[in-house]
């Protein structure tokens, strides 16, 4: 429990230093169990309260139970919730057959770049994990995107000792995330220590599959498994080795590099 | 990934001179321990047959394109991976010196290293400078790994060679490692499994080293900091966030906050979803405090136990590595950042470059460039708490801000006393013993509807300074404000009569007695307005002893000259030529809401330093 703690308290820290600096500060939810303990995780640095908007970008394509689970936190823990959608990339008749990276850049990225363009958001935090998939492993806590929303890899600012890239030309904005150094069984072992209420499509309800990792519905696939609780989740996370995207389209070939490049999450 | 369940993690970084194998130590580390999700060996393997090369373990953590196609890591990758029930977060940092800010980055949050040496090259460029980088950024516990032994066919001599020069080096900064293993990542000798080819060594494997690397040193055993990271009013309780860097804290302890010397004691501990309610904190915890008396405190400020005191001053000595896109350049002027502190502050001298490489001093430059390390004195526009780093290792190092990016990182190796030493000990006496009434201070704002602040006009002789502070404090008196013009010249035949002749001409103590009048006023909640006009031309000295003793009262520093002239460091606003009063005076009022001592809201987020 206490690696538990001690990830908490780094989250929280850098969530603090978020609302400090940022004055049009948002945080991305996409209901997942990531975003949703980084929700957690900002009640527990403002000590019960949300001060900023969680955005959540609706492709539309979202499983139904996800859009309910949404609305009902949102209602009982008196959430800013702000939905984005690309509308007329979806009027055009977007969808993953026509290509799934062309699809996730149309209904996710540009989504949400039209949305924080709208709102003028300058620090959008986000749930992405360090372990999730290689260039994620090589993000900072504090992330700079320039005026196109791209990301340079190439040149990305020192981070050293807790201090963060705060301060940022006009027309950018930065990306933080606090959940960097958690992995998939660190964020399943927060859930039950915190007992945070999380969608049961991460359970098998009895036909022995149960969903890994959230997205849309036509590209996201269950896994065989017949964990049906928390504990048996965590045991069984022990003893895979098989990637926890697996079940994602979009992460194969280069998919993830080239979206994320353009500003994908 | 899979990972399993550990009660420990501990972050380590693997560093060294570009091409002695880090990324293929890493991968070497993992297919050995069975830590690769199933099929990713494989498909990394069948890309490579695709496109014509020889599979390496690197392949496996270089996940950018470019990265595989220039064979080289470009930036930090955080990994995971479990032994024995400790779960390691792997920091593979780039070699290349291009990508050193990425090297320091990584190295950074490391509680431990491994550090390579390629044994057919021996000791490198980057081999020194991360050494020594290491030692300066606080990774004490290192092992040195001499990788591709068989390309030298496992020979001990050479092993032996580099093992005593690259000693020789790290122990001109005292810098010892835990272990020198000779490997091959290659073809894992000596990583996961003991070598067959090296049984000359008994030592450790790296798997061994890593095991043996201990949790960070418990920081909880130490004196109290605990810098405070904001204020938070979401509701009734008025809570002080931060990270505690050092030492414990408690319901009922007794806090000194420095540099301001406020003082307060811990009501209660603040949690969410946290049962049973905390009574207690220690090092490496964020937490949240509600003091037993509403004290105007900032971020920035260290709290402490009384007994051991942060230092204050407003000027350090420290060792800095730069990795600015442009030189850092004496006199120019930074944001200091000391923990959650940020104050702009000038590079007061650069005492000598280090060359990493022979570790030979250069003296006389005025700038430091990229990559390079130096010794200099930084100065800053005001007093900051801080630590020397050899006691304290987070209240004891800063960064500096160059535009928009953090440009360079360094240790606080020495205090420098300025010349207000002396009167900031005297108001540190004071305010200690200082006997309060039953109305603080944010009782008296509420009141007022303002801050108490002082408005301090310095300048030469006529130029219109005594005009415009008559003209201000109206102004702020017809607006409703509790405002007061303190001349200087009231003082000289009364609270100043007992001066002799001599020493009516020493504004040191002139410049006391006033900066003490200045602060019993501010204690009662009044807008003070004041000119240095008794003072002289010696006006740029009086005010600096002004603001050391009425600190932290705002003071709001004008300026006002008749020709264009340097203006005294530290001002605020600065009125050149002759001067539009009622412009003047606007200009000011602006800045008192600016700082926060006229009420208005900032911007969608409302203020919650200071409730008025």
């Amino acid at each position: 429990m206490k690696h538990l703690r001690q990830l908490e308290d780094q989250s929280v820290y850098i969530l603090r230093e978020a609302y400090k600096h940022f004055d049009n500060l948002a945080m991305l939810w996409s209901m997942g169990k990531d975003s949703t303990v980084l929700l957690w995780l900002a009640r527990k640095a403002f000590f019960g309260h949300v001060p900023f908007p969680l955005l959540h970008v609706d492709t539309s394509y979202k499983i139904p139970a996800m859009i309910e689970y949404r609305d009902r936190l949102a209602r009982e823990w008196h959430l800013n919730l702000v939905v984005g959608q690309n509308k007329e990339a979806l009027a055009a008749g977007m969808n993953h057959t026509l290509g799934r990276v062309t699809c996730c850049t149309a209904l996710k990225t540009n989504g949400l770049k039209q949305l924080l363009e709208q709102k003028g958001y300058t620090g959008v935090i986000l749930g992405v994990r360090a372990d999730e998939e290689g260039t994620r492993a090589k993000e900072r806590y504090f992330s700079p995107r320039d005026k196109h929303g791209d990301w340079d890899f190439r040149d990305q600012p020192p981070e050293l000792w807790d201090q963060f890239k705060t301060t940022f030309p006009p027309g950018t904005h930065i990306r933080i995330h606090p959940l960097l150094d958690w992995t998939e069984i660190n964020i399943w072992e927060y859930i039950k220590l915190e007992n945070i209420p999380f969608i049961d499509l991460y359970l098998n309800k009895g036909d022995g599959t149960r969903y890994r990792s959230l997205g849309c519905a036509p590209c996201t696939t269950p896994i065989k498994s017949t964990a049906s609780t928390v504990d048996d989740i965590i045991e069984e996370l022990r003893h895979t080795t098989v990637a926890e995207r697996s079940g994602r389209a979009q992460d194969e070939g280069r998919g993830m590099e080239l979206l994320r490049k353009d500003g994908y999450m | 990934m899979s990972t399993a369940t550990s009660s420990e993690h501990l972050n380590i970084v693997i560093v060294g001179h570009v091409d002695h194998g880090k990324s293929t130590l890493l991968g070497r580390l993992y297919a050995d321990t069975g830590s690769l999700p199933d099929g990713k060996l494989e498909k990394v393997q069948a890309i490579c047959r695709q496109q014509g090369k020889e599979f390496e373990y690197a392949f496996l953590f270089d996940a950018f394109l470019e990265e595989q196609e220039q064979g080289i890591t470009i930036d930090t990758a955080r990994t995971f991976f479990n032994w024995k029930g400790r779960q390691y977060i792997i920091i593979d940092a780039p070699g290349h010196k291009e990508f050193l800010k990425n090297m320091i980055s990584g190295a950074a949050r490391a509680e431990a290293a491994l550090l390579l040496i390629d044994a057919l090259e021996g000791v490198k460029e980057q081999s020194k400078k991360h050494g020594y980088l290491l030692s300066l950024l606080g990774v004490r516990q290192f092992a040195v790994v001499v990788n591709k032994m068989d390309l030298v066919g496992y020979r001990q001599d050479v092993f032996e060679g580099i093992e005593k020069e690259y000693r020789e080096f790290l122990a001109q900064f005292g810098a010892n490692p835990e272990r020198i293993i000779p490997v091959s990542a290659k073809l894992g000798d000596n990583i996961a499994n003991r070598s067959q080819a090296m049984a000359w060594y008994q030592g450790p494997t790296v798997l061994d080293a890593l095991s043996a690397f201990k949790k960070e040193m418990v920081r909880s055993e130490q004196p109290l900091r605990f810098p405070v990271q904001d204020v938070y009013k979401f509701d009734a309780r008025r809570i002080l966030a931060g990270r505690i860097t050092a030492g414990r804290l408690k319901i009922g302890d007794h806090l000194v906050f420095s540099p301001s010397n406020k003082r307060a004691n811990i009501r209660t501990i603040e949690a969410f979803n946290i049962e049973p309610v905390l009574t207690s904190g220690e090092a490496g915890q964020s937490v949240g405090i509600t003091l037993d008396e509403q004290i105007f405190v900032e971020r920035g400020e260290i709290a402490t136990h009384q007994e051991r005191l942060p230092l204050v001053s407003t000027a350090f000595k420290a060792n800095l590595f730069w990795l600015g896109k442009r030189p850092l350049e004496e006199g120019r002027r930074y944001l200091l950042r000391v923990v959650t502190k940020e104050v702009e502050c000038e590079v007061a001298a650069i005492h000598r470059i280090i060359d990493t490489m022979d570790l030979s001093q250069q003296q006389g430059s005025k700038t430091v460039i990229r990559n390079q390390v130096a010794e200099l004195t930084l100065r800053a526009k005001a007093p900051i708490a801080f630590d020397l780093s050899s006691s304290f290792e987070a209240t004891g190092r800063f960064v500096l801000v160059d535009d928009y990016d953090i440009a360079g990182g360094g240790i606080v190796t020495e205090m420098i006393r300025d010349d207000q030493e002396v009167l900031r000990e005297e108001a540190r006496r004071r305010d200690f013993a200082w006997v309060k009434g039953e109305v603080g201070i944010e009782e008296r704002a509420q009141q007022y509807g303002h801050r108490a602040a002082i408005v301090l006009i310095t300048g030469g002789r006529h130029t219109g300074k005594s005009f415009l502070a008559k003209r201000l404090e109206a102004r702020l008196v017809a607006d409703g404000r509790h405002a007061y013009l303190l001349d200087g010249e009231n003082l000289r035949r009364g609270l100043d009569a007992d001066l002799a002749e001599g020493q009516r001409g020493q504004t040191m103590e002139m410049a006391r007695r006033y900066g003490e009048v200045a602060r019993l006023l501010a204690d009662t909640g009044l807008i003070v307005v004041s000119t240095t006009n008794p003072f002289g031309l010696d006006y740029a000295e009086a005010a600096q002893s002004i603001k050391t003793l009425v600190h932290p009262t705002p003071v709001i520093a004008i300026h006002m000259s008749k020709l264009p002239e340097e203006p005294p460091a530290n001002a605020d606003i600065v009125f050149s030529g002759p001067a539009d009063f009622d412009a003047a005076t606007r200009r000011i009022l602006d800045e008192l809401k600016r700082r926060g001592v006229l009420a208005q809201a900032i911007g969608a987020k409302p203020t919650f330093q200071y409730s008025i």
